[in-house]
């Protein structure tokens, strides 16, 4: 019988810090057993249980893209017990991986169809895993238009700057970058909070699905933005949060009505979310 | 199927016998309860109890049990990896079990055993272990099981079921299971047809004694986000301190947090019964908590039980009528009532 509780055992192979608030930081894992590797087996919006021996575990969207090989990867805010040490770990330190855990973006679905993805803060993770794997050369024919708004505080807190300037210059993607605000006069992206910026940017909601990630209030103000452009409920897709410990279902606390986030999640549509209770 | 019937020293010779090929657990009196206890030298069963007033989860299901081992010693070529812990499956049987506290396994069994994802600690310690049930003669004024589809000498969820008739058991085998164990068994003898029928009859008494059964069938159709709102809530939680007793007590709550605990550079990973009823259960790392309102966990338990458990399942409620919240719950909360209030609303 499989140990759904067992981590594979993994070292971290190199760390990056994302945001100038140093509150962020990226982690590239590789598995000690290379053949872990291959029962890993994720698509983008899943998520994993980062377990450090001593400490606990906590549940992390996977940022890598399943299009990467030889790592894995997570962006991991410093928040509590489990994430303020793995903050303090170094290259080389091993800890455990336990998942691919819950559901994913509804990938088949999308198929044919055009593609709005909309971030703000530190939520962009499983959304940065979407689009590396929506434009590998291998998946990019699959989908029509990919249009992303992703907003920080600031420009200092944006992840993944590098990336997102080399999406930038990419004419099978299109990336609406924008801050709250700045003072940087060098800035050449769009100023405005998420919600606004959706609203300038996204025209139509024609053969369209929006995958929504970000702090609970920019997802308030999104909805009715994408209601009003036409999305049917059932074409908005939201990832949810919530404290978790086994990740399958049975420790019985991310609960949201019957469903839990942690097996039927984290991702579900607008319109499943209406029929639940808002409890979360 | 066997039945045999055995003068209550014979069986206690007998379980006193098989306790050497299974670990035996029997009711025993523990001050003014009664607890499961292992048969050892000097353990007194006592089968003429009403229940227990833990529920016997924890023989499958421990209140706190280690999960892996590891070691943090940087010299150690396998530091920092998790190790399965060494438990014993051998098998156990639990002997006196009421016929509720057995289906309450079968409840739980949906979450521990599942398509997806399997329990393997649970299903291990489910797997090794033989209930043997014993006929509720005279069931408590909290008792509710005929409203959950079960009843005094209800069998499903056990290995045997046992008949006390006096100065006698019957015992009547359900299952492969129940046959090994009785096969293992000194003593007794084929039961009369007389003794059969007695046995009939005592079962038809019990469950004649208990109360009206209380309706069930319209919570499958219950609009959830109806009931969720509704103003009964506040009422219901309003004397409620949130003490855990209710789930402490409960043979179908199975909720569980996962911790971490070092000694030196020894550590294990534990597994901990957690509750609803405390606020930590469900506080994000970033301070927001969905359930941080005494209403809101208290509305949890009970549409958990009654409507999220009937919805997801397809298999009744996730309660077995033990009544053993209803007993100990310090301020009366009685989900009987409460679940009347769900069943008028609306």
């Amino acid at each position: 019988m499989e140990n759904p509780y067992l981590p594979y055992p993994v070292r971290i192979d190199d760390i990056t810090t994302e945001t100038e608030d140093r509150n962020l930081k990226t982690f590239k894992f590789v598995f000690l057993n290379p053949e872990d590797e291959k029962k890993f087996a994720y698509t983008p919006g899943q998520f994993a249980e980062l377990s450090i021996p001593g400490k606990g575990e906590i549940p992390i969207g996977i940022a890598s893209s399943p299009t990467e090989k030889g790592f894995v990867a997570f962006t991991v805010n410093k928040v509590g017990l489990v994430s303020s040490h793995l903050h303090n770990m170094k290259k080389g330190d091993v800890m455990g991986i336990r998942g691919p855990l819950g559901n994913w973006y509804p990938w088949e679905e999308m198929e044919g169809k055009n593609v709005v993805i909309i971030g703000g803060g530190f939520a962009f993770t499983t959304l940065r895993s979407s689009i590396v794997y929506m434009i590998d050369p291998a998946n990019r024919p699959r989908f029509k238009d990919i249009i992303v708004v992703y907003g920080a505080r600031n420009p200092g807190m944006l992840l993944y700057r590098d990336e997102l300037a080399a999406w930038e210059q990419r004419d099978d993607i299109h990336m609406h970058i924008t801050v709250d605000a700045t003072d940087d006069p060098g800035w050449k992206y769009n100023v405005g909070f998420v919600p606004t910026i959706t609203e300038q940017k996204i025209t139509s909601a024609d053969n369209a699905i929006a995958i929504v990630c970000g702090p609970p209030v920019m997802i308030k103000f999104t909805q009715p933005v994408l209601e009003k452009l036409g999305f049917p409920p059932e074409s908005i897709i939201l990832s949810l949060e919530m404290r978790m410990k086994c990740g399958i279902g049975m420790c019985g606390r991310c609960n949201i009505g019957d469903q839990y986030v942690c097996k039927d999640g984290p991702v579900f549509s607008l319109a499943q979310l209406k029929e639940m209770p808002p409890e979360y | 199927m066997t039945t045999r019937i055995f003068t209550k020293e014979e069986w206690l010779e007998a379980l006193k016998a098989v306790s050497g090929s299974y670990k035996v657990f029997v009711p025993a009196r523990d001050g003014d309860f009664h607890v499961f206890r292992q048969m050892e030298n000097g353990t007194v069963p006592d089968f003429g109890y009403q229940n227990t007033r833990l529920s016997p989860k924890s023989l499958v299901y421990p209140q706190s049990e280690r999960m892996f081992q590891y070691t943090l010693d940087k010299d150690d070529p396998d530091a920092n990896t998790l190790k399965e812990a060494k438990k014993d499956f051998s098998p156990q049987a639990i002997v006196g079990i009421r016929p509720c506290d057995a289906h309450a396994f079968q409840l739980v069994k949906l979450n521990f055993d599942n398509p997806e994802y399997k329990d393997p600690w649970w299903v291990k310690r489910f797997e090794s272990t033989t209930l043997v049930g014993l006929g509720c003669n005279e069931p408590c004024a909290t008792c509710f099981c005929t409203s959950v589809g079960g009843g005094p000498f209800d069998e499903r969820g056990l290995d045997v079921l046992l008949y006390d008739l006096g100065d006698t058991f019957l015992a009547r085998t359900l299952t492969d299971k129940g046959e090994a164990l009785l096969n293992s068994m000194n003593g007794g003898e084929q039961a009369s047809s007389k003794s059969l029928e007695e046995a009939d009859a005592l079962s038809l008494k019990a469950e004649g004694d208990m109360p009206a059964a209380l309706p069930m069938d319209s919570l499958k159709e219950k609009v959830l986000n109806e009931l969720f709102d509704a103003p009964f809530w506040e009422e219901v939680a309003f004397r409620c301190l949130n003490c855990g007793t209710c789930t402490f007590l409960c043979p179908t709550c199975w909720c569980f947090d996962i911790q971490d605990e070092i000694q030196g550079k020894q550590g294990d990973r534990l597994r901990n019964w957690d509750s609803c009823m405390f606020p930590l259960f469900t506080l994000h790392g970033s301070g927001h908590n969905p359930r941080d309102k005494k209403v809101q966990r208290v509305r949890q338990r009970f549409l958990h039980k009654l409507k999220y458990y009937v919805d997801k399942y397809n298999n009744g409620v996730q309660c077995s009528g033990c009544g053993r919240c209803v007993r100990y719950c310090p301020v009366n909360i009685d989900i009987r009532e409460v679940l009347q209030l769900m069943n008028n609303y609306g």
